[in-house]
């Protein structure tokens, strides 16, 4: 029996020994792993998951049961320290030595800390294991206790910096990037790319420093800034850095293998280093001068390296490695594939919409046949069709501008995932190819995505290619015969308009009617629930109070749940417009409940820290006072946003805050598929932002203009104008229909943007069905709203006068008491939730 | 903070000392949950009226140790019944407290009996 050692247990590391053991011949050998962290390998590709979640077993390539199960002995904890050629050892830090026939080098890279004053000062962390996170998190969290906002820089905008500054930004710190070169992610992106990727970033609240050379890091013990120039010190609380990797080859020189003058383990393309026994593979080793710093090329490596043990002479790295990325930013679309800096002269197209903040280019031969490489920013959801195209050198359009211009006519000039050819590799971190996807469908191996991920692992690495490996499941599937439906979830068959059909003809008004003739059994789940609750709202006009058990959390207790368990309390103040008096009662029920107190972004007012039991005596005080449920807890309107318009306004043209009160109250309460927003500006200058809004009207010479389908959040989008110069009725008129349409066909949790853009036809079908009625449905959609206003009752007034929905608001059914969990510190003046920690 | 957890402890029925009279039947929700007090425990009561079952596991949440389960949403997962965080809709299978869409630990669960139209809870201190 032969014994392989391999040292390093990272992603490399891993995937050597699932490859290893998955071949029949590996029954000669065993298999030693050393590993310096205290776990398993895990997933470091996803390491900034564990910024959201703490759940480093998540994170495990796989358990430590499975290392037993197939007879790898995993050592961790466990740094290797010598390796004598001569002897055939290996010695750990505590001193054991282990003989081995072969030995593979899979040390990965360390953060590289570039040489600057002061970098080893308290408050300067690097991004590479899960120690370096919660070492990161506990300071962030010391900082925060602090009370007053604090500054975190992030050195590098690269691929990981902008990753970390997001992190941190989420963390709740102001962030800085701070680059040395003219442009972010410089490797992959060139500088107008740059620009529109910054401004992106700068909406998400990350300040962007380029061509910025630190001197010094400042402070006595801990960082306090960064000096850029004898002028110019930035103040700072924390650091990050990020500046690139150092191949480890420390152990490769401590037995004189051959190793590159910049770093990293000198291999041939069979993975053989200057000892032909000892193998380098992963981000450790340097091929064709190059250090490969992502997982594909790993993963390939350690795949050469298994052949190559096996005696598969022939297998070795292909001469072309693929280094095309995609940045894995929510809210932010960048991906580069090929020769993205066109640094071989390729004819280059571009096609730039500063107004969207869309920029892509590609670059493709002389003779305009072959894609060359290309870039995208703002807009990356053609990435995978044109990596592919680029990977199999693929025919391109007759006008390859084509490829990057918009669709217009609903025609998407990309070729179809059908015209992929078989050995198209889909999935290049596991290898997956088109034919391995569609054959596990075909055989009947998997009958849905899960299916085909948990088959051919597949969408498992960098999860890149998941939209692609949906998309052909799906074809795969309808080419088979078998329609694909998006059911609502295991309990339904149905999709949330089939189960609004059943509802409405049925006239069901409970939730086990449609779940005992319409269910496959069960009790229902956390889906299917507050899906039927808000369809039997919408049809019946019922409130939450009607059947609490099935709502949403916070619908079941009309009121939105915050960190610690406790409530907000949020009454309607509709277009914003409020008396003193009110205002006034506001403040004292804050202050007798001791109720931490904010403007909101919807710009009313917010009392927060409310437990279950105050929840009705709060509202009591406040139903008295005249005030309604605000519905923040609900998918239902929230606010219309208004200006003050010709009421005070200089400019405005028409009563913006009159017409939003209107608005708001004939709206509010109603349940959708999701939360609804308006606006009300009184003239273009918009100062009510209702191009941000569900529905938002601007006053203009000669009526208002109506636009629909906007909003904030994780992607903005700017609502679409639907009709002009309309007057107060005809806008009433508009807008049920469309609401209603909306609430009648959209998916659960669907904002009207994202309907909207997804319905086949666009504005102009919309246009259509509102404005020129061409499905004959207006007038059903205006009584059905009109139906629903009238039906109108706030669910705070109907819950404090019905003693049984009260005793929904004890926290114990046994006791009077309150949850003794509850602690809450000072904050500025107010309190809030003590941290978790 | 992590000592809260370590006061609740799964028990099995043939584990039961005491078997505590919470409440009535009535007092709580249908296809839904209420919290308990037992001595220093918060206690999550579910109960299941389509098949006339009953539940019972810890109130706090292993996620973000917040006293909140009572308040999720129950239903089930493949015919497990179980219960969703009203905080992050993390999952536990009611009858052996699993985490069901992750890896958090497992939560506590309790013996409940239902004599005379009371709920009570088992345990075994
Ligand atoms: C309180 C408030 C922040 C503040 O302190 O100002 C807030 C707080 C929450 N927002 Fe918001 N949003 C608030 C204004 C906004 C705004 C600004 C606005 O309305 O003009 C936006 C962007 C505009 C928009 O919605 O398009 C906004 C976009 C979101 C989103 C992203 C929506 C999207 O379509 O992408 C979410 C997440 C979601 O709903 O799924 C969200 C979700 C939430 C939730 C409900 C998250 C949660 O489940 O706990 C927060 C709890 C509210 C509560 O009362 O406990 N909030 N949120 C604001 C309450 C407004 C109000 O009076 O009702
Ligand atoms: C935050 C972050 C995001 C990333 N995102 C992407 C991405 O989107 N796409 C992508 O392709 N790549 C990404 N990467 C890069 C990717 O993680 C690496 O390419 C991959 O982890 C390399 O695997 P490896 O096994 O070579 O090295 P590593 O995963 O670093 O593993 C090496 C292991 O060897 C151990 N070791 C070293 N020396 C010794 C010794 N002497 N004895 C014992 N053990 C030793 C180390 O402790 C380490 O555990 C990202 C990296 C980070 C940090
Ligand atoms: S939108 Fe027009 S009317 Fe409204 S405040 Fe601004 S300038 Fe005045
Ligand atoms: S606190 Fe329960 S899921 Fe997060």
């Amino acid at each position: 029996m032969e014994k392989i050692i391999v040292i390093g247990n990272g992603m490399v590391g891993y995937k050597f020994c699932e490859k290893f053991v998955a071949q029949e011949a590996s029954k000669n050998f065993s298999i030693t792993v050393f590993g310096e962290e205290p776990r398993p390998a895990y997933d470091r590709v996803h390491l900034s998951e564990y910024f959201e979640n703490k759940d480093a077993k998540a994170l495990e390539m796989a358990p430590r049961s499975w290392y037993e199960e197939n007879k790898v002995d995993l050592i961790t904890n466990a740094r290797v320290t010598d390796i004598s050629r001569k002897s055939k050892t290996i010695t750990t830090a505590d001193d054991t030595t282990y003989n081995y026939d072969y030995i593979v080098l899979a040390t990965g890279s360390s953060a590289f800390v570039p040489p600057i004053k002061g970098i080893e000062k308290e408050g300067v962390f690097v991004y590479r294991t899960i120690e370096d996170l919660d070492a990161t998190m506990n300071y962030v969290a010391k900082l925060k206790a602090e009370g007053t906002q604090k500054k975190a820089a992030i050195l590098g905008g690269g691929l990981l910096g902008l990753e970390a500054a997001k992190a941190l930004v989420d963390m709740g710190l102001k962030t800085s990037v701070v680059e040395f070169a003219p442009r972010l992610m410089p490797r992959q992106l060139n500088t107008d790319a740059s620009k529109s990727l910054q401004t992106k970033l700068e909406a998400l609240g990350i300040e962007i420093l380029l061509s910025k050379a630190t001197q010094q890091i400042t402070g006595e013990e801990k960082i306090t800034g960064m000096q850029f120039s004898e002028e110019e010190t930035t103040p700072f609380d924390m650091l990050l850095v990020s500046a690139g990797i150092r191949p480890r080859d420390e152990l490769a020189k401590t037995c004189n293998l051959e190793v590159g003058t910049r770093g990293g383990i000198l291999v041939t393309n069979d993975m053989r280093t200057s000892d032909p026994n000892i193998f380098a593979i992963g981000e450790c080793a340097l091929l064709n001068s190059m250090i490969y710093g992502l997982v594909a090329p790993g993963y390939d490596m350690a795949e050469v390296a298994v052949a190559q043990i096996l005696e598969d002479k022939e297998a070795v790295m292909p001469s072309a490695i693929d280094m095309s990325t995609k940045l894995k930013l929510s809210g932010i679309d960048v991906a580069s594939f090929g020769d993205a800096l066109n640094e071989n002269n390729g004819v280059e197209i571009v096609y730039e919409n500063g107004y969207e903040g869309i920029y892509k280019s590609i670059n493709v031969d002389k003779e305009g046949k072959s894609l060359l490489g290309g870039i995208m920013v703002g807009d990356a959801s053609d990435y995978s069709m044109l990596h592919q195209i680029f990977l199999n050198g693929m025919k391109i359009p007759e006008n390859p501008a084509e490829l990057i211009l918009p669709a217009t006519d609903g025609a998407a000039s990309l070729g179809d995932v059908t015209d992929l050819p078989d050995e198209a590799q889909v999935c290049s971190c596991e290898s997956v190819t088109k034919g391995q996807i569609c054959s596990a469908i075909e055989n009947g191996e998997a009958t849905d995505v899960a299916g085909v991920v948990s088959i051919t692992k597949a969408g498992t690495g960098c999860g890149g290619c998941k939209p692609m490996v949906a998309d052909l499941t799906n074809a795969t599937l309808k080419s088979l015969g078998i329609t694909v439906k998006d059911t609502v979830c295991e309990h339904f068959d149905y999709n949330r308009q089939d189960l609004y059909k059943i509802i409405q003809v049925k006239g069901y008004t409970n939730f086990n009617q449609v779940l005992d003739n319409h269910g496959n059994g069960g009790h229902g789940c956390e889906l299917c629930k507050p899906l039927i609750a808000s369809l039997m709202a919408t049809i019946n006009a019922d409130t939450a109070n009607k059947e609490y058990a099935i709502q949403d959390s916070n619908d079941r207790f009309l009121a939105n749940i915050q960190r610690n368990g406790t409530y907000s309390v949020v009454p309607r103040v509709p277009g914003g417009e409020i008396t003193p008096d009110k205002l006034i009662v506001l403040g004292e029920v804050a202050k007798k409940y001791d109720l931490y107190t904010k403007i909101t972004g919807g710009v009313r007012i917010d009392l927060f820290g409310a437990t279950l039991n105050q929840l009705p005596h709060i509202w009591r005080e406040l139903v008295d006072a005249g005030f309604e449920s605000g519905h923040a807890y609900g998918k239902s309107l929230r606010t219309v946003k208004t200006c003050v318009g010709s009421t005070w306004c200089r400019y405005g043209m028409d009563e913006a805050v009159s017409f939003g009160i209107e608005l708001e109250n004939r709206y509010r309460g109603i349940r959708a598929p999701h939360k609804i927003k308006g606006g009300v500006s009184g003239c273009i200058r918009e100062c009510a932002e209702a191009r941000g809004k569900d529905f938002g009207l601007i006053a203009v010479e000669g009526g208002w203009n109506l636009y629909v389908g906007g909003n904030g959040g994780a992607t903005p989008r700017h609502a679409e104008l639907l009709a002009e110069q309309i007057d107060n009725e005809t806008v009433i008129k508009y807008l049920d229909r469309y609401l209603m349409f909306y609430m009648r066909t959209a998916k659960p949790l669907q904002r009207t943007a994202a309907w909207q853009e997804r319905l086949e036809g666009g504005l102009d079908y919309l246009k259509e069905v509102i404005l020129q009625d061409s499905l004959g449905i207006a007038a059903d959609l205006e009584e059905e709203m009109q139906t629903l206003v009238n039906k109108f009752e706030c669910e705070w007034t109907q819950a404090i006068n019905d003693p049984e929905v009260m005793k929904r608001f004890n926290h114990f059914v046994n006791s009077e008491e309150n949850d003794d969990n509850l602690v809450f510190v000072p904050l500025r003046d107010q309190k809030m939730p003590e941290p978790w920690s | 903070m992590q000592d809260i957890l370590q006061q609740y402890k799964t028990t099995k029925v043939e584990e039961v000392t005491v078997w505590f009279k919470a409440a009535a039947v009535k007092d709580f929700p249908k296809d839904g949950g209420a919290c308990i007090k037992y001595k220093n425990k918060q206690i999550a009561v579910f109960n299941f009226t389509r098949e006339n079952k009953w539940y019972a596991c810890q109130n706090l949440c292993p996620h973000k140790l917040e006293m909140v389960l009572s308040r999720g949403m129950i239903g089930d997962d493949k015919g497990t019944p179980k219960v969703a965080c009203p905080l992050h809709k993390k999952t536990f299978s009611l009858e052996n407290g699993e985490n069901l869409n992750g890896d958090l630990d497992a939560i506590a669960t309790y013996p409940v009996k239902i004599e005379d139209n009371s709920v009570y809870v088992g345990f075994s201190e």
